[in-house]
């Protein structure tokens, strides 16, 4: 179970993300991410309420970053967790990926 | 020891996840180490339904055995598909850029990267991956 919030704010526009970004979720979070560039220049990925993401999500954020460097755009996450840091670091993502 | 037994097929997802879940919920199992069980629960499921028995069907047997304090978690993931050891797959390159990336298999490695052990082996028509995880001082848990 998932919801997504999303926020415009002129170029810019957040997804706030609420639940886990597991095998089942992924597939709605890589359409909001794809509809999301196709009307903002930056995309945000609030992180706050995502416990736990697996290789299914990895996978959404990798072709988010790919789609963001195709339009010259860029990708956010915000609000990483201790658990979602740990796994973005082990698979080398902390370096692929801006995290503010 | 605590068991289920599923279809393995996606719909069948959920209730995987919630029966490890509840067992490390009812130890008090400390969160960090409990979201990273539940992940590598997450891609060995993956993995069965999507590859060892397609275009048939079967299913999948979860084995949970907690012992010790500090506890140590052992899962087993059983199925009676395609003889297949997902740790021979090769080891993804982490250190390449967004766009050198490819997409996917990063799953079993990050398995292997997060619990103490992961072990494979092929018994009696069974492909048996089984994951070690300490995960601290709990509760309570069954002796």
């Amino acid at each position: 179970m998932m919801t997504i919030q999303t926020k415009q704010d002129g170029a810019t526009l957040t997804l706030a993300i609420e639940g886990r970004v597991d095998t089942m979720t992924s597939p709605q979070l890589q359409q909001a991410v794809l509809q999301a560039f196709q009307s903002a220049g930056k995309v945000v990925l609030d992180f706050a309420k995502v416990p736990y993401i697996s290789s299914a999500g990895l996978r959404v954020l990798l072709i988010g970053q790919k789609t963001a460097q195709s339009k010259n755009g860029s990708m956010v996450l915000t609000n990483v967790g201790e658990t979602v840091q740990n796994v973005l670091d082990t698979v080398g993502f902390s370096s692929v990926m801006t995290i503010e | 020891m605590k068991e289920l037994v599923v279809p393995a097929k996606p719909e069948h997802f959920d209730e995987v996840l919630a029966f490890v879940d509840g067992e490390l919920t009812r130890i008090g199992c400390e969160a960090c180490a409990q979201c990273e069980i539940l992940v590598a629960v997450e891609e060995i499921f993956v993995n069965i339904f999507s590859y060892a028995y397609p275009p048939k069907e079967g299913d999948a047997t979860i084995r949970m055995e907690i012992a010790g304090n500090p506890a140590v978690v052992r899962i087993d993931l059983i199925d009676q598909g395609k003889p297949y050891d997902p740790l021979q797959r090769e080891d993804p390159d982490i250190t390449l850029s967004a766009e050198e990336r490819k997409i996917g298999g990063l799953g079993i490695y990050m398995v292997k990267q997060s619990m103490d052990n992961v072990t494979y082996r092929y018994e009696n028509g069974s492909n048996i991956l089984t994951l070690y995880k300490t995960v601290g001082k709990v509760e309570q848990h069954e002796a």
